[in-house]
């Protein structure tokens, strides 16, 4: 038999909520609201909004203060260092998404199928642990996973034909190794936010499924996975604004390999080149903007595509 | 729910962050929280603040050179210093410029003075940046007395003048030698090269009759400047404050490179960090010959975290020459530099104490691990050196190099080996021939020197 989504379950489901939201008490705005809001708005003020509004000032500027136009845009575009920086984030995000979202949706399945609950806590645990260190710190421990003379898994990189640091670093291979980092840091914390999306779904209608025959494979592909694209699409979101921002790998990993992974490998280096190195501000706002509005597009459509922000 | 994962906080490290340490010093500059202190012309050829005395004086030092602040502290009591420790720009981090551009943007709050491990700090430190007076204050125009300047070694004060004028003190010397091991030679039966050309004849007869066995390495970045400048490589001439002659087509060029590559395709020079466990664990005591810088005799050879050559083996011999040519020259790698800020309120006790670790006994010769860049310590220093009975010939080839270094080759504000390191390096360790990447070589410091506002000729 055909196995539909028992959508009528779904909506008498929704709607029962919505109506004992509309019974009870209405929300009331009290002031503890506020309160609790308060102390974010004012960090995302002073951190965010006006960071970000200075920026963009400085952007259109030149260096003594002067209206500039887009001539600070044109000269970072037309930077020989600008274009491969960008490839160098696309081929690392492309390959970054897609491995979380498979992995991380795949594995939080699986631990959520487990029977045995101390094995699903534990490995929740394990899964956890990385992401437990800070970016730059699981940065130098990678330092030393990468190298074939010191690397616990030395056999492996050995295998793969790498026999020197140098060659496992070579420009190539840096996507997928910031990649994998990447995920090694953060995967684990997502997998939990996806076991706890999973333990969301009602048990009605998983018991429902099976009683109309669907076997593990057919209700995590039917049932739970549509019912994890919200989730989806927020770590989606999230890991695409961190993701853009590409800076504390390459730039740990260029220091380890004293330049031979360069320092201007991805954009967010680049604005710090230029701020810091050639002394222009503005051109690093510049880089910034740019940065800023693709991941803000790139951004809507994970939104709009995952329905972030429809209400249930 | 649990909160945003570690990686998302970790890295919101945006640019966005900069911009807003941008802004915080626009800020400072809005509420005017600049120094006003007022600036007269000096008597020494620069603006100067107005001076007080008895003012304690800030010094930035490396960790290394934390010695030489204590010595001071120890010779002059009665001068006041702050010693703050940073990475010294060391690999290519850059934190000296950095830091000096935001006390720039912020109008105060810069360092009396500043120990940098680079050598293209005067490029930038002499000149105006976005309007504000340059940082380093220029020495030779009676700050330094000049009986002090000309005890310097010849051309030890290269990185140091930017368009004839001088505006840092040299701390110590980095010139590339030859140095060899005197027991494995003698063991083998090998007469030291003196040509460049002898030298690449000598690594393939090891390779045949030694396997395993190096004469030299270039894994590292500053494989250019130990044999491309050593073979008068015009790849970095500065011919002027902003404008540099690029030509790596040239003969001398190519015979480096072509050197290079036949002895990296026969295993004696191989493409390996020094500084790297692979390098350690492969190559200990292994290593005939090294050119390379004079710093290598404490970093590499007698450092027991390292090569650890032990006592009575390690000699050094002049840099090579090539065919032909009657003279030798040679390259540099680094070797550290102080700076006096421009904006010093007490510049008799940054003057005092720039002069004093440059110069005196205390710090360069009885403390300093690399070779003075101040002839007379140095003197005293090559000869403390050899009373310690480790070097298994006499060291008066490292005192030749140290005025051979080649000024073809010259101190931009960009660094020759990041350019080296990320262009160059890579495609060597993937098998390319450095002939064959010359006009790449080329085109990657043309590009660099351009971002860096460089004329290219």
């Amino acid at each position: 038999m055909t196995l539909a989504p028992p959508s009528d379950r779904l909506t008498v489901d929704a709607s029962g909520r919505r109506r004992s939201a509309r019974s009870g008490r209405a929300p009331g705005r009290t002031p503890i609201g506020y309160v609790f809001v308060s102390l974010y708005a004012l960090l995302a003020l002073a951190f965010g909004i006006i960071p970000t509004l200075y920026a963009i000032l400085l952007a259109f500027t030149n260096a003594d203060g002067g209206f500039a136009g887009f001539n600070n845009f044109v000269t970072v575009v037309t930077d020989f260092r600008f274009w491969p920086a960008v490839l160098h984030v696309t081929l690392y995000l492309v390959i970054w998404l897609i491995a979380l979202v498979i992995f991380v949706v795949l594995l939080a399945l699986l631990v959520h199928g487990l029977r045995a609950r101390w094995a699903s806590t534990s490995l929740r645990f394990v899964y956890y642990l990385p992401g437990a260190l800070a970016g730059a710190s699981s940065v130098l421990l990678w330092l030393f996973v990468l190298d074939p003379t010191a690397s616990p898994v030395s056999g492996l990189l050995r295998l793969m034909g790498f026999n020197s640091f140098v060659q496992v670093i070579q420009p190539g291979n840096l996507p997928a190794i910031f990649a994998i980092i990447a995920f090694w840091t953060g995967a684990g914390g997502w997998i939990v936010i996806m076991y706890g999306a999973l333990n969301n779904i009602s048990t009605d209608i998983l018991e429902a499924a099976r009683i109309d025959g669907a076997n593990a494979v057919q209700i995590a592909i039917r049932i739970q996975l549509p019912m994890l694209r919200k989730w989806i699409a927020y770590m989606g979101v999230m890991s695409l604004a961190a993701g853009t921002q590409l800076f504390v790998e390459p730039q740990l990993l260029s220091q380890a390999s004293n330049g031979v992974v360069p320092n201007d490998y991805s954009l967010n280096q680049l604005a710090y080149q230029y701020a810091f190195e050639q002394n222009d501000f503005n051109g690093a706002a510049a880089i910034s903007l740019i940065l800023l509005i693709v991941a803000l597009l790139l951004s809507w459509v994970f939104v709009t595509r995952g329905g972030l922000f429809e209400r249930e | 729910m649990v909160g945003i994962p570690t990686v998302v906080r970790a890295r919101r490290r945006s640019a966005l962050t900069a911009a807003a340490f941008g802004a915080a010093a626009a800020l400072l500059i809005l509420t005017g929280c600049s120094n006003g202190g007022s600036t007269t012309n000096g008597s020494y050829g620069f603006p100067e603040a107005k001076q007080d005395p008895a003012s304690t004086i800030t010094v930035w030092v490396d960790a290394d050179r934390q010695a030489a602040a204590k010595a001071f502290e120890k010779a002059n009591p009665d001068t006041k210093i702050k010693v703050v420790t940073y990475d010294g720009s060391a690999n290519g981090s850059n934190s000296f410029k950095t830091k000096m551009q935001l006390f720039d943007r912020a109008g105060s709050g810069w360092p009396d003075v500043v120990f940098s491990s680079q050598n293209n700090d005067a490029a930038w430190a002499s000149q105006k940046s976005g309007g504000k007076q340059a940082f380093a204050a220029v020495l030779d125009k009676g700050l330094v007395p000049k009986d002090t300047l000309s005890n310097f070694t010849e051309g030890a004060l290269n990185p140091c003048t930017v368009s004839g004028e001088v505006y840092c003190l040299r701390n110590d010397l980095a010139q590339a030698v030859l140095w060899y091991n005197k027991s494995l030679m003698d063991k083998f039966g090998y007469a030291l090269p003196t040509t460049w050309e002898e030298y690449q004849a000598l690594g393939e007869k090891v390779a045949k009759e030694h396997p395993g066995y190096i004469i030299g390495s270039a894994g590292d970045a500053w494989t250019p400047e130990v044999f491309m400048w050593a073979s008068k490589c015009q790849a970095n001439d500065v011919t002027g404050v902003k404008s540099v002659t690029v030509k790596t087509d040239s003969t001398e060029c190519k015979r480096a490179g072509s050197l290079l590559d036949t002895l990296r395709k026969d295993g004696t020079v191989p493409v390996v960090s020094v500084f790297t466990p692979e390098f350690v664990k492969n190559y200990s005591g292994k290593v005939l010959m090294m050119p390379g810088p004079a710093w290598y005799a404490g970093a590499i050879f007698n450092n027991p975290q390292s090569l650890n050559v032990p006592a009575g083996q390690l000699g050094v011999a002049a840099p090579l020459p090539w065919k032909g040519e009657d003279s030798a020259v040679t390259g540099n790698v680094g070797g550290g530099t102080w700076f006096i800020s421009s904006h010093s309120k007490n510049l008799k006790a940054a003057e005092q104490f720039a002069q004093f670790v440059t110069t005196a006994d205390d710090y360069q010769v009885a403390v300093a691990p690399g070779y003075p860049a101040y002839a007379p310590a140095a003197e005293k220093w090559i000869a403390k050196q050899e009373s310690s009975n480790y070097f298994a010939t006499p060291l008066k080839p490292i005192v030749t190099a140290a005025s051979q270094v080649w000024d073809g080759w010259g101190y931009p504000i960009f660094s020759q080996e990041a350019v080296w390191a990320k262009t160059m390096t890579p495609a060597i360790t993937g098998g390319q021939s450095i002939v064959d990447l010359l006009p790449t070589w080329q085109q990657a410091i043309e590009n660099q020197a351009k971002v860096n506002g460089y004329k290219v000729n």
